[in-house]
């Protein structure tokens, strides 16, 4: 039988498709059990790639015969070695292309709404770490905020769709992820926006992003209105696009609230999380669409694949948003915390420009899932 | 140390260190040493996870200069 290569972009259709799909993850038991590819219809079995060394047949039993089976690994080479094994014993099967190094990577590009004049809402779903990053486009210029270290993505996508890219912004100075902010807009020549109070200790310069600023996207004047928000960081600050969209950074997620405590200051930031989620968003539109830079587990994914609310809703239904007494809110995000982002710190220099490490040494400290939030 | 065999896996990608540190292996006796070499940063986790699971004991493992290396007495 034949072996097939299946591309991270073919797994994140099924994912958002709610297909079927058997995944036999070959990377050792750790790695499996701190992050693994989700999917609500998928099913795993994970044994060590080097506990197969010597023959596949006590495995087959366990793989099912009406069902798509994909090898999962690493990088890549031992999924093809373990699927070879296969096939030689006559399944058919296929292997992950580029293995989990290519799915933390992968992005697939969802349109989450149109803006008055004719202008477009990207969202960059990072379906294997829960990142989202979005692009506005409005009459040949664009924006785009929380963008990831893989900056062609972007790049390519707005000289497709003939766009410049004109201003680029971070909600705040993450943790969990490398951001390719900065690259893009000296590769464009746009803008780089970040809120001052997370950028104390930059060693590049930038354009101060406060609470108040308006920034205009194309000769349509698509406002992104900027709202101090400080919380998850002391700088977080949210957008709001067009008078439509809720750009909430890493401070609301759909089904869980930003963490306090990702920069040593969990004690110090509880009040402006509250004072933000409580106060500053009480005020808004509860029409507003909520387009967060994360999700944290794949029910959080619309049919589409997309990952937004209606912030009336999440009024409604996000618990972080539905804790009355104070000392219980102030438990919930200092307490029993996921275990902090891989290699954060790193993460945090690097995002400052005080370090800049090799690509592939960047690759490893974003392994693993996302761990901004909490519910 | 007293080492009986090194095995050189340097530039070898995934799963190649442990495809031949198994088949090393294989050739010493019980008791015995062996020193692999390895560029391939997935091998620590790997080798340590396969050394246990095989009965094996990784007696220490270095890294300098972006090399890796390993002594695991065969159990």
């Amino acid at each position: 039988m034949t072996v097939k290569m299946m591309s991270a972009h073919e797994v994140t259709k099924k994912v958002f498709q709610k297909e079927a799909l058997f995944i036999l993850d070959v990377r050792n038991e750790d790695a499996f059990a701190d992050w693994k590819i989700e999917g609500e219809n998928f099913e795993y079995l994970n044994i060590p790639y080097f506990e197969l060394l010597d023959g596949v047949e006590e495995i087959i039993e366990k793989l099912p015969s009406d069902k798509e089976i994909l090898v999962v690994c690493a990088k890549e080479g031992s999924s093809v070695m373990v699927a070879e094994m296969l096939s030689e014993e006559g399944l058919t099967v296929s292997y992950l292309r580029g293995g989990m190094k290519a799915w933390s990577e992968h992005l697939e590009p969802v349109k989450v709404g149109d803006l008055k004049g004719g202008g477009e809402v990207y969202q960059f779903v990072r379906i294997g770490k829960g990142c989202l990053s979005y692009m506005v486009l409005s009459n040949g210029e664009a924006a785009v905020i929380d963008a990831t270290r893989m900056t062609d993505i972007f790049t390519d996508f707005a000289a497709n769709k003939g766009v410049k890219i004109t201003n680029v912004f971070d909600t705040h100075l993450h943790a969990d992820h490398i951001s390719g902010g900065r690259k893009i807009a000296e590769q464009t020549g746009a803008m780089y926006w970040l809120p001052p109070k997370d950028a104390e200790e930059v060693t590049f310069e930038y354009a101060a992003l406060e609470g108040g600023n308006v920034v205009t996207i194309g000769k349509t004047f698509i406002d992104i209105h900027a709202l101090y928000s400080p919380g998850h960081t002391i700088g977080s600050t949210s957008f709001i696009v067009d008078e439509k969209f809720l750009m909430s950074g890493d401070i609301l997620f759909i089904d869980s609230i930003g963490r306090p405590d990702l920069a040593g200051m969990a004690e110090d930031w509880v009040g402006d999380l509250r004072e933000s989620l409580y106060s500053r968003y009480r005020e808004l539109s509860e029409e507003l669409v909520v387009l967060p830079a994360h999700f944290m587990i794949i029910d959080e994914l619309n049919e589409d694949g997309s990952v937004s609310e209606k912030l009336g809703t999440l009024f409604i239904n996000n618990h972080g948003l539905n804790i009355d007494d104070e000392v219980e809110f102030r438990k919930l995000v200092t307490e029993n915390l996921p275990p902090q982002p891989n290699a954060y710190q790193e993460i945090r220099e690097t995002n400052m420009g005080k370090i800049t490490p090799e690509e592939e040494k960047q690759r490893e400290m974003e392994i693993g899932p996302n761990r901004c939030a909490v519910r | 140390m007293d080492v009986n065999k090194i095995l050189d896996a340097k530039g070898l990608a995934c799963p190649m260190p442990i495809v031949k540190t198994k088949k090393a292996i294989n050739e010493l006796e019980t008791g015995q040493i062996l020193e692999v070499h390895a560029t391939d940063k997935g091998a620590k986790s790997d080798l340590t996870a396969w050394a246990k699971s095989g009965g094996h004991e990784l007696l220490k493992d270095t890294e300098e200069n972006d090399v890796l290396k390993f002594w695991i007495k065969k159990g």
